[in-house]
C-alpha cells in the first residue's frame, strides 16, 4: 500500500528526468551545448535547493506540531558545524545523531 | 587500448570506489527506513532506488510526499536537487566522445556523485587514457557503489518497521541533508546560495504547494552567480 496515489508516476518521472539530466551531454555530445550562463547557475543548484528544503524541517519539525524543538535544533547546528569544519558527511551524521539522542535524554 | 590496461583501469576504479561503501551503506539503509515510514512497501522502495539512483532527490521526494505535496511539485523539487547531474554530464562528455551510444547511456545511468567525482578527477589527471580505459575505470568505481545502494535500500525497508519511535527517525533526513550541505559550503557564492535559500524558503512558506522551495532555489542560484561575478570583478581591479 502506498499513501501517495501518484507514487509510480513520481518514480517513473524522476527516473526519466534524472536519466535525462545525466544523459543530456554525454548522450547528445557536441550537437548542442547549454549556454554558459545557465551552466553557471546550475553549478549552485544543489546548494540552492537543499538548505531551503531542510530549514523548515529543522525549525518547525512535524513531530512537535511545528513548535521549535531545542533538541532537534541543537542537533542540526552540531551536524552542520561538524560537516562544515571536517567535511566528513558520515562523521557529521554520527555526531548529530549522538547530540540529538543526548539532548532528548537530557530534556525528557 | 589493450585489454590488460583496461582491466587494470577497472581494478583501479574499483579500489578508488571502496571507501564510499562507508557512505552508501548507512545512507541507502536510511532511505529504506524512511520510505517505509512514508508508507511505501519493499518493492516500491527498491524500485525508487533502482530507477532514480540519487539519494538526495529520493529523500526530497519522499519527504514532500509525506507532506501531501502535489505530485508535480514533488517531481520538480526532486529534479531540481538533481540538476547538478547535468553539470556532471557536461563535464564527462568530452572524455567519452568515442564511446558507443549504449555505453554512454550506461555511463549516464551510473553517473552519481561518487562515480562522477572519481572519474572526472582521474580523466583530468591522466589525459592519455583511452576511451576503453575511461569506461573501464568508470565501471570499476560503480562496482562497490551500485549493488550496495540497491541491497541496503531493501535491508532498510525490511528493518524499518522494527525501529522504535524513540530513535527520532523523523529527524534523520534533516540531519543527512545538513551533513551533505556542510562540505558544499566551501566558497562565498556557495554560502550565499545557502543563506538566500534558507531565508527565502522560510519566508515563502505561505506560498501554496511547496512552490516556495522552487522560488527559493531560483533566487539562491541567481544570488550565488551574482556573488561570484562580484568577486571576479573585485579581484581584477
Amino acid at each position: 500500500m502506498s499513501e501517495h496515489p501518484d507514487l509510480w508516476l513520481i518514480i517513473v518521472a524522476l527516473g526519466l528526468g534524472s536519466f535525462g539530466l545525466r544523459f543530456m551531454f554525454t548522450g547528445l555530445l557536441g550537437s548542442w551545448s547549454m549556454p554558459a550562463i545557465i551552466l553557471r547557475h546550475l553549478r549552485y543548484a544543489a546548494v540552492a535547493v537543499l538548505p531551503g528544503l531542510v530549514a523548515p524541517l529543522v525549525l518547525w519539525p512535524s513531530t512537535t506540531d511545528g513548535q521549535i524543538d531545542p533538541a532537534r535544533l541543537t542537533a542540526a547546528v552540531v551536524t552542520l558545524g561538524v560537516a562544515m569544519i571536517f567535511k566528513r558527511v558520515l562523521l557529521a551524521i554520527v555526531t548529530g545523531a549522538g547530540t540529538l539522542f543526548l539532548m532528548l535524554y537530557l530534556i525528557a | 587500448m589493450s585489454t590488460t590496461t583496461s582491466k587494470s583501469s577497472f581494478w583501479q576504479g574499483l579500489r578508488d570506489g571502496l571507501p564510499f561503501i562507508l557512505v552508501i551503506v548507512p545512507f541507502s539503509a536510511l532511505f529504506g527506513v524512511v520510505a517505509t515510514e512514508a508508507g511505501l512497501n519493499v518493492y516500491e522502495t527498491l524500485a525508487f532506488s533502482v530507477v532514480v539512483i540519487a539519494g538526495a532527490a529520493q529523500f526530497t521526494a519522499v519527504q514532500l510526499m509525506m507532506d501531501n505535496t502535489p505530485t508535480i511539485i514533488v517531481i520538480l523539487s526532486a529534479l531540481a536537487v538533481n540538476l547538478r547531474m547535468a553539470i556532471y554530464s557536461a563535464s564527462l562528455a568530452p572524455y567519452l566522445r568515442d564511446a558507443k551510444i549504449w555505453q554512454r547511456a550506461l555511463v549516464a545511468y551510473g553517473t552519481v556523485d561518487q562515480s562522477y567525482a572519481l572519474s572526472a578527477a582521474k580523466y583530468e589527471n591522466e589525459p592519455d587514457m583511452t576511451t576503453a580505459q575511461r569506461l573501464a575505470y568508470f565501471s570499476g568505481c560503480l562496482v562497490p557503489v551500485l549493488p550496495l545502494w540497491y541491497g541496503f535500500t531493501v535491508v532498510g525497508a525490511l528493518g524499518g518497521k522494527a525501529v522504535p519511535d524513540s530513535w527520532a527517525l523523523d529527524f534523520a533526513v534533516p540531519l543527512c541533508f545538513l551533513a551533505m550541505i556542510g562540505p558544499m559550503l566551501r566558497t562565498l557564492p556557495h554560502l550565499t546560495a545557502a543563506l538566500v535559500s534558507i531565508a527565502a524558503a522560510l519566508g515563502f512558506t505561505w506560498v501554496p504547494f511547496n512552490l516556495g522551495l522552487l522560488i527559493a532555489a531560483f533566487l539562491a542560484m541567481v544570488a550565488a552567480v551574482q556573488c561570484e561575478s562580484f568577486l571576479e570583478r573585485r579581484s581584477k581591479t
